[in-house]
């Protein structure tokens, strides 16, 4: 994020302030911004790139929030913003099943308790709550680096029990009613629930260039798009899976597992 | 509340602005400076900017009608703003309409066969597919989240005439976590409707194709990992019937087989995740007809009666195993190889159907009893679960099958030679045996909810050879019951259901040389079923415990 964004999330910081309403956001602070990890700098390997693509990239540090984006902090975003409520939003923006969980416009309800992830969001809302908190949606090198971690280290395939993780989500049917946020054994660097409660948007999930027909990848001049087949590794075929899953979404789209978290760069403070 | 949302609309419009991978329409640009500069929630003034909010808003249902692929706004990554042209999963809007008459499609569970078609003209036919996902029984104790087109593995029959137009809609149930899409083999284009039906969770999409070639032709989902959807349970069959009709049978079945990797062995319970590494070495644990273990089997057992005709549509959806099908005590008057069918062949015992397949068998009925419909490929039929049953009730006709009609003592040269060492071990055994009944262990369960449980096991993995009557069959599986050779020994059964057994035995006077493997069960398993048999068809014995089982392994190790 570059300076001049900064000096606009400062001064809004001030407006929120002015309104009366305190919002933990410490952006001019050193100290780290509460509920934010610190994600080392280092590189992704995408298990699916371009044929130009490099092999992998390099990621500077960042800040990631250490758990998704709760029904409570959504409540009070559309609060502020009523444009962002379910009955207030175009289509255009979120489609039909935005927030069709929630009790009411400003009542999440049993379905949706506030500390629970909030889902049914689609990728314009969550980046505006990002921009609204000060923050931004992770992109998908960052969010995979910080995925990619173990319980013990920064790389989570070297670690026994982190694949079984892994695919246990993916053998466990979407729960009626999400289990509280943060509740997830903290990773590596203190991220929690990353691979085991919902998925997540990411900044730039349209990049993901998994093919409809995901057996088509020599036309899209794709390496090791099919269908996974080299990926003998379980953690690389889940992260196959999630290229797919963010292959087959819309901007607009509000899907009953999919919520968010935000990052903002390590280098606001 | 005003300065407030002016700088969050500001700060936001900045961010969109410095994203080096957003790319700007320029009049979508112009909508989102204007909006800054008017500083009010962006949705509203962005469509005021655009001049009216009756027209703006039409567009946005028409963008979202369509998919929203053509038409996203100016914040969306440049990749969703590629042309539709280049984007085979954008919608494309109706396909011609050739004025047929409609018609909803009756689709069906396995085993059942929607009806025959008996209209003579082509018609449209709308078919709605939802996939969900399932956490469903593999076997006994075994659960596993299975990926299904309509709620079973296989997936829902669809049947269809040749030459319909079939509007196909795929509606991805909200709570699925994972898109899909499906790729019909009976379609003629690319990726066989894939490429237009991936649909994220929550979603549905339609697709309209000709069914130009009769046959039967698998369906499955092919979105990556490929082998992983398909594994889990995506695939199913839709007849295309031809114009003329498919001869007249009494009974039509829906049977299709596939292998399911767990990352647990075979019987281990508890709900088992998929392992890839299985997958990709086709190291099956299952192998299932209809997506369990004895789907097929007992109560949901195919029927007939005597002297019908009956026709299998017997798919396989893979992943990796290709099918040797059979039916034990049938042979096959017609069948039509994969699925194709203009060509008949007659007269087969068992026809190979590969992964992504299909066969039409028929046969008519002619004796009463039951058939087993299994994988020759014989190992998945008894230790894997490719077994199902058909069960056919009428008169008997001797002529052509007498039943046994001679019982016979056969003594081979050797037999005599192990049975007095046998004997002296029976009579030893008896000992151990009653000293351990006169110390009598109190078993966690009651015996009658043993019983239960171990009919389960029994019926899983020893009928096939003992019989479910616990009978055997003469000469060549010993009776269970009114067994004298069990009720010798107490723990003798144990060990052979661990260890297995190398005949020759004597059992209630008869010679029984002939081979049990081992058996891969808990033991839990092994003390359940080893209560049912000596609990059922007349025969009585104290519970089985699992400490039993684990003492006699304990033995058996230390010696």
């Amino acid at each position: 994020m570059s300076d001049r964004t900064n000096i606009l999330n400062r001064w809004r910081c001030l407006g929120l302030a002015a309104a009366g309403i305190l919002l933990a956001v410490a952006s001019a602070a050193a100290d780290p911004p509460p509920g934010m990890a610190l994600i080392a700098a280092g590189t992704y390997t995408p298990v699916v790139r371009n044929q130009d693509d490099a092999a992998s990239v390099a990621v500077a540090a960042f800040w990631l929030d250490a758990r998704p984006v709760t029904n409570g902090e959504f409540l009070a975003f559309v609060r502020v913003l009523p444009q962002w409520r379910r009955s207030q939003v175009p289509p255009l923006f979120a489609d039909g099943g935005y927030l069709t969980h929630w009790a009411g416009e400003l009542d999440p309800g049993p379905q949706a308790p506030l500390d629970a992830p909030v889902v049914r969001v689609s990728w314009f809302a969550a980046r505006a709550y990002a921009a609204w908190a000060g923050k931004r949606l992770p992109t998908t090198a960052e969010w995979e680096r910080a995925a990619g971690a173990g319980f013990h280290g920064a790389d989570g395939k070297a670690e026994p029990g982190f694949a079984a993780q892994v695919l246990g989500w993916f053998a466990a049917p979407t729960p009626a009613v999400f289990p509280a946020a943060g509740s997830g054994r903290p990773n590596f660097y203190g991220v929690r629930d990353l691979l085991d409660l919902v998925w997540e948007w990411v900044d730039d999930f349209n990049s993901a260039m998994v093919a409809g027909d995901s057996r088509g990848a020599g036309g899209n001049g794709l390496v090791c798009g099919g269908a996974a087949a080299s990926a003998r590794d379980p953690a690389d075929y889940a992260a196959f899976m999630r290229a797919g899953y963010r292959s087959s979404l819309r901007a607009n789209y509000a899907v009953a597992n999919l919520g968010f978290r935000c990052a903002r760069d390590a280098a606001a403070n | 509340m005003l300065a407030l949302s002016i700088e969050n609309h500001r700060s936001r419009t900045m961010n969109f602005l410095k994203n080096p991978r957003i790319g700007f329409v320029a009049a979508n640009s112009l909508l989102v400076v204007a909006t800054a500069v008017l500083g009010y929630a962006p949705v509203r003034a962005l469509l005021v900017g655009a001049g009216s909010v009756t027209a703006a808003m039409a567009v946005a249902e028409a963008v979202e009608a369509t998919g929203g692929a053509t038409a996203m706004p100016a914040a969306a990554p440049e990749t969703a703003a590629a042309p539709a042209a280049s984007d085979p999963s954008a919608a494309r809007g109706p396909a011609p309409d050739l004025g047929l008459p409609v018609e909803q499609a009756v689709l069906t569970a396995p085993p059942q066969v929607p009806p025959p078609i008996t209209r003579k003209y082509a018609a449209k036919v709308v078919v709605h597919l939802e996939v969900r996902e399932v956490v469903k029984r593999l076997a006994d104790g075994v659960e596993y989240l299975f990926w299904t087109f309509g709620g079973d593995v296989p997936g829902r029959f669809i049947r269809v005439r040749e030459g319909d137009v079939v509007e196909f809609h795929l509606e991805n149930s909200p709570n699925s976590k994972m898109p899909h899409n499906i790729d019909l083999h009976a379609v003629t284009g690319p990726g066989g409707g894939a490429a237009s039906s991936f649909t994220a969770p929550g979603h549905s999409s339609q697709f309209t194709f000709q069914a130009l070639n009769p046959g039967v032709f698998v369906y499955h989902c092919a979105t990556a990992p490929v082998g992983m959807h398909i594994a889990n349970g995506m695939y199913g069959l839709i007849l295309v019937e031809p114009a003329a009709g498919l001869p007249k049978v009494d009974r039509e079945y829906y049977v299709m087989q596939g292998e399911v990797y767990t990352a647990g062995r075979y019987g281990e319970e508890g709900l088992q995740p998929f392992d890839q590494e299985k997958a990709i070495d086709e190291r099956a644990p299952y192998v299932v007809f209809n997506g369990a273990v004895g789907s097929l089997v007992g109560d949901n057992a195919l029927t007939a009666k005597v002297g019908e005709t009956v026709r299998l549509f017997v798919g396989n959806g893979g992943p990796n195993l290709v099918s040797s099908f059979h039916v034990i005590g049938e042979i096959f008057d017609t069948v039509y190889q994969e699925g194709g069918l203009s060509v008949a062949q007659h007269n087969v015992q068992t026809t190979l159907i590969p992964a992504g397949g299909s066969a039409v068998v028929e046969f008519k009925t002619e004796v009463p009893g039951t058939y087993v419909l299994v994988d020759h490929s014989i190992f998945r039929a008894f230790n894997k679960g490719a077994l199902g049953m058909l069960k056919v009730a009428g008169p008997e006709n001797r002529l052509i099958y007498s039943g046994k009609e001679i019982d016979a003592v056969y003594l081979g040269q050797a037999a005599a030679a192990g049975s007095d060492a046998q004997k002296r071990e029976a009579s030893l055994q008896a000992q151990i045996a009653e000293e351990i009944k006169t110390n009598p262990k109190i078993a966690g369960l009651t015996r009658e909810a043993q019983v239960e449980r171990g009919k389960r096991v029994f019926m899983q993995t020893c009928f096939a050879c003992h019989q479910p009557d616990g009978k055997g069959l003469a000469g060549i599986y010993p009776p269970l019951a009114g067994s004298d050779f069990l009720r010798a020994d107490r723990e003798r059964p144990i060990r052979i259901v661990t260890k297995g057994l190398t005949g020759p035995v004597i059992v209630n006077g008869q010679t029984f040389n002939n081979i049990m493997p081992a058996q891969v069960l808990s033991d839990q398993q092994i003390a359940d079923v080893l209560t049912y048999v000596t609990n059922s068809w007349g025969n009585t014995g104290e519970p089985y415990s699992v400490d039993d089982v684990r003492r006699v392994k304990a033995a058996g190790v230390s010696q």
